[in-house]
């Protein structure tokens, strides 16, 4: 479903950004991406949705190559995936329900079917109440259940999630996190970038470790094994990780 | 439809953005509609001038009228030739004290010969042209002398040559200026939608999707601005006429042609903004 293959990325100003990242991600998976700032979590997120192309290597997501991928390629593809975000990134004018109406909208959804799929995901996420209620209206927890809501009303295969619990207290990380194991566990796969350790260690998914832009650590690697606890000033390794394989 | 309800729907949420976008495109448009009447009064000046650009050749007093009527007659079928008027000795005296004033009572009878005035058609009037045709005029036998006051129509066609490059320069200036004011206007609309547009493009929005709603915008200002523009453009063309010197305006054709450039720059702002936006995002 997603492969990554020696996948590296450079930019002009800051340099190498990944390095030599092979993984794979099965149907309904559940993956952790971990690691320090400026590790590569974010950059290979935007790889996975088109937002940026590797300079080396290849991505694969649903039969589409960052290689080859056209314009119109990449646009129906990202309608079959969910993005989340630690800023929520809610139209601040706009209801929850508009805010989740807009995704459908923008991609010509038939009207008749709208209201249906707002209600239907506005109650998955435990919001039906707050429908009518603005952003700023809304606490942190409830304005990110609003953008995973967004996420989910166009049923994805998977769900892309940069830092989702960052910018939440230890409570409304506990509810979205039981949210997007939810959605997980009802056949859509997640990726989850994250910095939270006890978020990871509590859960038993698929942990993928990044530092300086390379794989240190893939639990799918080494079954039972927990990930090591990251340093933020972790030496670059010598050599690169070898492609992970697909479990 | 989507995208027209979109666009005013934008529009109404920032009302005071939108605005000053239509007061902006409008101000814009009329420095170069001022630009333009300035252009087309100076150009129906010298054409008024041009006017009276004409070849008189004069006839000598043993010049036989049936050969002058043939002449006549050859002459006005000349391409250049717009018509040909026969003045005898009586009308060009006549003329002369009518033009002398007091001093009508120097000339006297058959002082002044007989000639025949060719006016030329328009476009016809460049130097060459007319010495083109002075010279041919000059064979005819009963021809004493052609004057066309050769240095006159040269400077007057100099003049027009440089009215005609600068008012070409000048118009593409200003037209560059509005086109510019005009995309920055609209960048400031596309700035202020700009986490939409990224949400748009998140979710899989097509980049016609995202474009139409600002080339709709785009084209609302562009001719709410032309039209404010032009009623400007009118008012001071009033007040001119009114207390400083008799101006023309433009006519239907014009005007409407100014709305649509200006609709046009409208649209046009909008595809580069947006394509700019969305080749950075």
């Amino acid at each position: 479903m997603i492969r990554l293959t020696e996948v590296g990325k450079e930019y002009p100003r800051s340099g190498v950004a990944l390095a030599h990242v092979s993984f794979q991600v099965r149907k309904g998976e559940f993956v952790f991406l971990t690691g320090p700032s400026g590790s590569g979590k974010t950059t290979i997120l935007k790889l996975l949705y088109m937002d940026d192309r590797p300079t080396h290597g290849e991505v694969w997501i649903n039969g589409v190559s960052s290689k080859t991928a056209s314009g119109s390629e990449i646009t129906r593809l990202r309608r079959r995936i969910g993005i989340v975000f630690q800023d929520f990134r809610l139209l601040e004018d706009r209801s929850a329900e508009a805010n989740v109406r807009f995704a459908l909208e923008v991609t010509g959804s038939p009207k008749a079917t709208i209201r249906s799929k707002v209600t239907r995901v506005l109650t998955q996420v435990g919001l039906a109440s707050k429908a009518t209620s603005f952003p700023r209206e809304m606490s942190g927890g409830e304005q990110q259940r609003v953008a995973i809501a967004r996420a989910l009303v166009n049923d994805p295969f998977v769900l892309i999630a940069d830092e989702p619990t960052g910018n939440l207290d230890e409570r409304a990380t506990r509810g979205v996190f039981q949210l997007l194991r939810d959605i997980n566990a009802s056949g859509t796969a997640v990726i989850m970038a994250t910095h939270d350790l006890d978020l990871v260690r509590r859960s038993n998914y698929r942990t993928i470790e990044l530092n300086h832009g390379r794989i240190v650590f893939d639990s799918a690697e080494t079954p039972g094994t927990p990930p090591p606890p990251f340093d933020e000033e972790a030496p670059v390794p010598e050599t690169p990780t070898s492609p992970a394989d697909a479990i | 439809m989507r995208s027209a309800r979109e666009a005013l729907t934008a529009s109404q949420r920032s009302p005071l953005l939108s605005a000053l976008g239509v007061i902006t495109i409008a101000f814009s448009l009329f420095a170069f509609g001022l630009f333009g009447l300035v252009a087309i009064n100076i150009r129906r000046a010298l054409e008024q001038v041009e006017e009276r650009v004409e070849v008189r050749a004069f006839l000598s007093d043993s010049a036989d009228i049936e050969n002058v009527a043939a002449a006549m007659k050859d002459v006005g079928a000349f391409p250049e030739v717009l018509r040909v008027d026969y003045v005898s000795k009586e009308a060009a005296l006549e003329r002369a004290r009518k033009e002398m004033g007091e001093f009508a009572d120097v000339f006297e009878a058959g002082v002044l010969p007989a000639s025949i005035e060719v006016h030329l058609r328009p476009g016809m009037r460049s130097p060459t042209t007319v010495k083109s045709v002075a010279d041919r005029i000059k064979t005819y036998h009963f021809v004493d002398d052609v004057r066309y006051g050769e240095e006159w129509v040269e400077k007057l066609y100099r003049l027009r040559n440089i009215a005609t490059v600068a008012g070409i320069a000048l118009g593409v200036a200003f037209a560059a200026v509005a086109v510019i004011i005009i995309g920055a206007t609209i960048r400031m609309t596309v700035l202020a939608r700009a986490k939409e547009i990224s949400i748009m493009r998140l979710v899989g929005a097509t980049d016609m999707f995202i474009r139409m709603p600002f080339l709709i915008d785009g084209l609302l200002k562009g001719v709410s601005g032309g039209l404010l523009a032009l009623l400007l453009v009118w008012i001071t063309n009033r007040v001119i006429n009114e207390y400083f010197i008799e101006t023309i305006f433009f006519d239907r054709e014009m005007m409407f042609l100014g709305v649509i450039g200006g609709a046009m720059m409208g649209v046009l702002g909008s595809l580069v903004s947006v394509g700019r936006h969305l080749r950075r995002v």
